[in-house]
């Protein structure tokens, strides 16, 4: 079935093959290496590396609707975001009587915020399984929502991105709010365990790792199989010649709804791995310069191939690291040149330089296949 | 009552006998007269002595009169002096002096009692409006008002009939009017309920309050009917200011958004880093402040073409460099001019410096025009609004009568027939960014009288200057300003009930929704132009 999903796609074969590794490795290097070795990975760093893991299953769901749909979302850390704050609900349930006011009920902000009961939209969030329910539900309906009225009315383009933006905006001020419920500027933090694990252990950083590194290479492989269905080439169609397609007959809008509606899942998912690695999540994720950031990963990394996106956020984000680090003052001079640059001259991203090399070796795979 | 007068009389030489003693050789006879009055502790002497002060011409009278009346008048036991002791400095009444340090025990506190302070504050407010300055009477009637009784009334009356100066003559009729309604007969305090009808003092409201209560059904009615009309008034007033605010925050956004509008709307390129022009606009300000401290008055006037040359000449910069590489891309180059302004703010950062700049106000921004005792109007935000519908006219002007702005059209509407035609399109692009950028540093030369100058104003613009231009309709500069208007608008009359930041978020809902409905703005670009 793998073959099937993969056929063509060489980019994306190499990607699963390096995921697979380093899931397996990084484990191994953590947990069963000395913590005195040479090869031992620190547990900070695997944390790190599924933070870019999520990153990176965010930035295949961004390309999923701007690669091949052609909508230039500037929303999607808002459903990054809401999947976040619905496994961060879980996660300060879970803390129960352990917070600074041991209430067994209310988190602790409701307690400061002198709150006398759990709110409605609070109930249930104790449950594992109702928090992976919400972690789906919420930003799949934000989505279906916003893009059956936007794609109905035929809102396209910059008009959509600039929406698309005013929404992220407003759910920003909105979390920002205490009377909100969610924690106002602070958000939800000072997690103490999922399921029962410590957050702290190694074992379920490992954990949350291999999770993190299941869920891109699932969320990759879904995407793919959906590019390489009829829907695929119909989304394609409409990404290219928008009113042709509706001419022939497809009613275009439903396509768009339910691609745009699956890629706010995936980006609902990518939230809800990362809030319990990087242990907090606040309204600044929905700050309108992130949802930017993240067209910007899928920019570099090259557009509609979906691999070109992994390792685009990826890349991005490691010289995030690195130099805010080691510089603080030039990252900004730095990822601003980076998107002029990708954008005059590397239109097709990492992967466009990549596809002249599989032209020139064009000559002689036939052989060596 | 012979043996009374004599104590009086013995005192009084005796008081005499000790002030020539002492060195207050410079004391005029009424207030030896006064001191004498005041040391025989009796409330009808202090009555006199009030009486003798208030009608002299004596520097100290109203000083000496307002500590008796706070219960802070006090008597030296020996030479009779008058002091004023509070926590403050003791105080010479005779001289206006300060003492020095004192010992309480020597003096004697002049006795009051609630007969003589209602007395007192009478004929107090009545020294102050037999001042010779019209300003002087005003604010004496106008804090008389606040304590007045309708034992006043007469001398209340006196006064404005002999007043000259019609302010002053209005706040005592007000006064006349608001003491008539505590007095006992009906007639009067009916008429003065009539009166104030509509009257936007808030005094007129507290004395009136307690009267619709009244047990005469007659005047609780009529106070009433009175309050109710007051109210009205006092409500439409609350609006015609919200309406106010609401079209200054407007004015900031349509003088934000404008510049985008011609970018944005007439070229179609979506340039992210227009908050950034706005804000070199604002920096340029600061340095024109900055290069000359003793002209802050006309600095700012200064700032205008400085910003719009320095903005612009960024516009120019960024549109040779980048976007022209990058027509018919919107989307393009909304992420390469989101890299430009990461670029500006992290150079304004390096170079200036993380925090704020103080920018200042030039003294002919700051004040208020009082309309009325409910409604005044600040000047910087009517400058503002001024100078936004000023922008405006010089932008529809420039690009409807002149041979550039004909261009401009022309290459938005279609480039290759313009091409045909002769205009040289590369030029009208340069000039055209140039012109919006432009604009942008003169609007940053605005809010920097309005907000914090620092790397992030732009940031906190251009989401709203986005929304004006989209809600206002694409290449329309009308819709623009009619947009950024009503949306300043309507922020400000949802604030009151919704707070600010849910009148934001509701703003952003609203056009979410309003893009739904019409997805190409208030004002709908009509013909070829419009096509996709």
């Amino acid at each position: 079935m793998f073959s099937q999903i993969l056929k063509n796609d060489r980019g994306g074969q190499i990607m699963l093959v390096v995921l697979a590794a380093v899931l397996i490795v990084v484990p191994i290097l953590n947990l069963a290496v000395a913590e005195t070795s040479a090869l031992h990975i620190p547990t900070y760093l695997v944390t790190l590396m599924g933070k870019y893991l999520t990153y990176a299953l965010l930035a295949v769901a961004v390309d999923l609707v701007w690669g091949y749909l052609g909508i230039l979302s500037l929303g999607h850390g808002a459903f990054f975001a809401l999947g976040g704050y619905a496994m961060g609900m879980y996660l300060m349930r879970q803390i129960g009587d352990r917070g600074v006011y041991g209430n067994p009920e209310l988190p602790d902000f409701m307690v400061f915020l002198n709150w006398k009961e759990l709110p409605w939209f609070w109930q249930g969030f104790d449950q594992f399984w109702f928090a992976l329910l919400m972690v789906l539900f919420v930003p799949g309906l934000l989505a279906f929502v916003f893009g059956w009225l936007a794609f109905r009315s035929r809102v396209t383009g910059v008009y959509l991105s600039i929406i698309t933006q005013a929404m992220t905006y407003a759910l920003m001020w909105a979390f920002l709010r205490n009377e909100m419920g969610f924690g106002g500027n602070n958000g939800l933090t000072d997690f103490k365990d999922i399921l029962g694990f410590s957050l702290q252990a190694d074992q379920t950083r490992v954990a949350l790792f291999i999770c993190s590194g299941l869920a891109l290479a699932l969320g990759y492989l879904l995407c793919r199989y959906v590019m390489n269905s009829k829907l695929g080439r119909i989304t394609v169609a409409i990404r290219d010649a928008e009113s042709r397609t509706r001419f022939v007959g497809y009613k275009v809008e439903n396509y768009k709804v339910w691609i745009f509606t699956l890629s706010a899942i995936l980006a609902g998912v990518a939230g809800a791995l990362y809030v319990p690695q990087v242990g907090i999540i606040n309204p600044s994720e929905f700050s309108p310069l992130n949802s930017i950031e993240i067209v910007i990963w899928v920019a570099v990394g090259g557009r509609a191939t979906l691999y070109g996106a992994v390792l685009g956020a990826i890349l991005v984000n490691y010289a995030k690291t690195v130099f805010t680090g080691l510089m603080p003052e030039s990252w900004l001079f730095m990822l601003g040149a980076l998107f002029v640059l990708v954008t005059l001259y590397l239109p097709q991203g990492l992967a466009g330089l990549w596809q002249p090399l599989k032209t020139k070796l064009g000559h002689k795979p036939e052989v060596a296949a | 009552m012979s043996a009374s007068k004599l104590i009086q009389l013995g005192a009084f030489f005796l008081g005499c006998l000790l002030l020539l003693s002492s060195v207050q050789a410079e004391t005029s006879p009424t207030w030896t007269q006064a001191t004498a009055l005041f040391k025989q502790a009796s409330f009808d002497k202090t009555r006199e002595a009030v009486d003798l002060l208030a009608t002299s011409h004596e520097p100290q009278a109203q000083q000496l009169l307002q500590a008796l009346l706070d219960g802070q008048l006090y008597q030296h036991k020996q030479t009779d002096a008058l002091a004023l002791l509070s926590d403050k400095d003791p105080l010479d009444l005779s001289t206006g002096q300060a003492l020095g340090t004192v010992n309480k025990d020597d003096y004697r506190k002049v006795p009051i009692n609630n007969t003589l302070r209602k007395y007192l504050r009478s004929k107090i407010g009545g020294l102050s409006l037999a001042n010779p300055d019209p300003k002087v009477r005003l604010a004496a009637t106008t804090g008389l008002l606040e304590t007045i009784t309708p034992e006043m009334l007469p001398q209340l009356q006196e006064l404005a009939s002999k007043e000259s100066d019609q302010a002053v003559k209005d706040a005592l009729q007000l006064g006349i009017h608001l003491a008539s309604l505590s007095a006992t007969d009906k007639p009067t305090q009916l008429a003065a309920i009539q009166a104030l009808d509509g009257n936007l003092n808030p005094l007129v409201r507290n004395k009136l309050n307690p009267l619709s209560t009244n047990a005469d059904p007659e005047i609780a009615k009529a106070a009433q009917a009175s309050l109710r009309s007051i109210e009205n008034k006092v409500s439409l007033n609350a609006s015609i200011e919200t309406l106010f605010f609401g079209l200054s925050l407007g004015s900031v956004l349509v003088l934000a958004a404008i510049g985008l509008a011609i970018t944005f709307g007439v070229m179609g390129v979506i340039n992210m880093a227009h908050g950034e022009l706005i804000m070199l606009g604002a920096y340029t300000t600061y340095f024109i402040q900055k290069l000359l401290p003793n002209y802050l008055d006309y600095s700012l006037i200064l700032a205008i073409p400085a910003a719009f040359m320095v903005s612009g000449l960024m516009g120019i910069l960024i549109e040779r460099t980048v976007i022209r590489h990058l027509y018919g891309r919107p989307l393009e180059t909304l992420l390469a001019t989101f890299g430009i302004s990461l670029i500006l703010q992290q150079l304004v950062r390096t170079l200036v410096s993380p925090q704020n700049v103080p920018v200042s106000n030039p003294s002919w921004m700051s004040g208020s025009l009082e309309i009325n005792s409910v409604l005044s109007i600040t000047y910087n935000r009517l400058y503002i609004i001024a100078f936004t519908l000023l922008v405006f006219a010089i932008l529809s002007y420039l690009l409807r009568k002149t041979k550039l702005g004909l261009q401009v059209r022309a290459v938005s509407q279609n480039r290759a027939m313009a091409r045909a035609m002769g205009v040289r399109s590369a030029r009208v692009d340069a000039l055209t960014f140039g012109l919006g950028s432009g604009i942008a540093g003169v609007a940053g030369v605005a809010l920097s009288q309005l907000t914090n100058v620092g790397p992030n104003l732009g940031q906190s613009y251009i989401i709203d200057s986005f929304m004006v231009v989209v809600f206002g309709g694409v290449g329309n500069l009308w819709g623009t300003l009619v947009a950024g208007l009503s949306l300043g608008v309507i922020n400000k009359f949802l604030e009151p009930w919704a707070g600010a930041v849910l009148a934001k978020i509701l703003v952003l809902v609203f056009i979410i929704l309003f893009i739904q409905k019409r997805p190409r703005g208030l004002f709908p670009q009509k013909g070829r132009a419009a096509g996709d």
